[in-house]
């Protein structure tokens, strides 16, 4: 490639990244600006304090919010990481009658769209007295078909003469599965992990659904709140809420990207 | 059948009874249940008080606001799933050059998949705001017409749709790029060698063989974009005069503001066929038309 060509490749890149990253380093330097400053039409900071962030966490129990969404993300991650493992590890190595109907049943679960069946699912949550409480917003996500597909890909790659041998020296199927699997699809289950984590930190309807308690509230929904309170009055506060809810995921984001990209084709395409 | 296979057998089933009880619970029960529902009308606290058989559908069909939300459904799809594909497709393209420092790049253009729904409304609420935001201060710099985006009937759709669009890059661009990393480099070469220019190139190698993520993606777009509920509940809640209704916020509206689970339920049973219909299609499409490698 001619110097004059990477020249005007790295001009097209740097255009497109300016576009792309502009509504977040527009909110970033929001969140530095005082209500009077934005009325006066500003967008550059005069001086960088902190301010809008403190009175974010003053405001609202952002502390609070944050805490939840990082409970609840992180019950889901470990939840969905052991039934899709249990369950890939089954469709892989062992042999027992039902075992297609049971794939196929997962299969026939990614036909059917979560919100198709929202309405149902509130009301069995609402009558095992799930509403306001972790149990409601993290159990239902516990089975994923993604997931138990994402590992059922990689467990195949595990050489089947590992699991004879380990048969034939009468290692039990949950030793196995513990000490040899599991540890052999490591970075597998880091994607799956980083993949649940990140969704279940964004969700947005099913927590406005089942919390109406600041004890349980999760930060997506504490935004949409400060957001309709605050309205024009105090945006930077607002931005600064929203910088604050985003820095988790985009910096694991950047540390999992290759790890995700390379998950979610395995999961998707084969 | 002798006792040990019978007991190692049960022990086997331990492993799938986590995953077929969430998914008989979470999953199956109540799909069937808003079947169910569709066919009753119900109380406050969504028990059926009594069948209607298929009257809820009957009505659909002839109600005025249903057919508003389907319209703004439909809309909303054309605008989001086509520019978003495009976009990121030019994106990975891009994206996928062998230059100093592109992994840099590709970190940014998927980052808006670390950022949530709720954020990324948030935002955009911001930009369109009439007085102070962005969009109407590069409008009037342009020469253009200052603006209500999210109030106006004209706009308020578009303005979603460009919202959307931004937040689903990140997802697209890093499956599409993953589609280019699998293709075979050594094909490039061999056109190169072969003096194939730059588009052919494009047209004859690359495109063909990313059909399956492209289509992969399209699909997925499409069964995502039915499914908008979040920007919605932000941005606009509905209005200007239902032209934002998307069907998942029409169903959350009759549902759980107006405790119609009945009627929401028939609408949430729609939403189920569309998204059925998507993917049989694409069962059936991607024997035949997409070629693999």
């Amino acid at each position: 490639m001619n110097f004059f060509k990477r020249a005007s490749l790295y001009i097209v890149l740097i255009v497109c990244v300016v576009l792309i990253m502009f509504p977040i380093v527009y909110a970033f330097l929001i969140s530095f600006l005082s209500g009077a400053e934005l009325l006066q039409g500003k967008w550059w900071p005069t001086d960088w304090s902190f301010r809008n962030y403190i009175k974010a966490f003053e405001k609202v129990p952002l502390v609070r919010y944050l805490w939840n969404s990082f409970v609840v993300s992180f019950i889901v991650m470990i939840g969905q990481l052991i039934v899709s493992s249990l369950s890939a590890y089954a469709f892989v190595f062992l042999r027992f009658p039902g075992r297609n109907i049971l794939f196929f049943t997962t299969i026939m679960t990614m036909l059917v769209p979560w919100e198709a069946t929202v309405i149902p699912n509130y009301l069995t949550v609402q009558s095992l007295g799930w509403t306001n409480n972790y149990l409601g917003l993290t159990i239902p996500f516990f089975a994923l078909a993604f997931g138990i597909f994402l590992l059922r890909q990689h467990f195949k790659t595990i050489p089947f003469e590992l699991y004879e041998a380990a048969q034939v020296s009468g290692v039990r199927h949950f030793r196995f599965f513990w000490y040899v699997v599991l540890p052999l699809s490591k970075t597998s289950l880091a994607t799956l992990g980083v993949y649940s984590f990140l969704t279940t930190w964004n969700m947005y309807l099913w927590p406005l659904l089942v919390t109406n308690d600041e004890r349980v509230r999760t930060v997506q929904i504490g935004l949409k709140q400060m957001q309709t309170q605050e309205m024009a009055t105090e945006w930077g506060v607002v931005m600064a809420a929203v910088i604050v809810t985003i820095l988790p995921t985009l910096i694991l984001l950047f540390i999992g990207q290759k790890q995700l990209q390379k998950g979610l084709m395995q999961g998707a395409i084969k | 059948m002798n006792f040990r296979r019978v007991s190692s057998n049960i022990s086997y089933i331990l492993y799938v009874i986590p995953s077929f009880l969430l998914f008989s619970t979470f999953v199956f029960y109540p799909m069937i249940r808003t079947g169910y529902l569709s066919m009753h009308t119900t109380n406050f606290q969504g028990a059926p008080t009594a069948y209607v058989g298929f009257e809820h559908f009957r009505y659909l069909i002839e109600d005025r606001n249903f057919r508003e939300s389907m319209k703004a459904t439909f809309l909303f799809v054309l605008y989001t799933v086509p520019s978003t594909v495009l976009i990121s497709l030019f994106l990975a393209l891009l994206a996928n050059e062998k230059l100093k420092g592109i992994q840099l790049f590709r970190t940014f253009f998927s980052s808006t998949l670390g950022m949530s729904v709720a954020a990324s409304s948030v935002i955009w609420m911001f930009m369109y705001n009439p007085s102070i935001g962005i969009v109407n201060k590069l409008v009037v710099a342009l020469g253009g017409q200052e603006r209500q985006w999210l109030l106006d009937p004209d706009t308020a759709l578009i303005a979603v749709a460009v919202a959307t669009v931004w937040m689903n890059i990140g997802f697209a661009f890093l499956i599409l790029l993953g589609g280019l990393q699998n293709i075979d480099v050594t094909l490039y070469e061999s056109a190169k060698i072969a003096g194939v220019s730059k588009i052919y190139q494009l047209w004859r190698i690359t495109l063909p063989l990313l059909s399956p993520t492209l289509f992969f993606i399209v699909t997925v777009s499409l069964i995502h974009a039915f499914q908008t509920f979040g920007q919605i509940d932000i941005l606009t809640k509905g209005g200007p005069v239902n032209t934002t209704t998307v069907l998942v916020y029409s169903i959350y509206r009759e549902a759980f503001v107006n405790y119609n689970f009945g009627f929401a339920s028939a609408q949430a049973v729609v939403l189920f066929f569309i998204v059925l219909v998507i993917t049989i299609l694409q069962f059936a499409l991607v024997e035949r038309k997409v070629h693999y490698q």
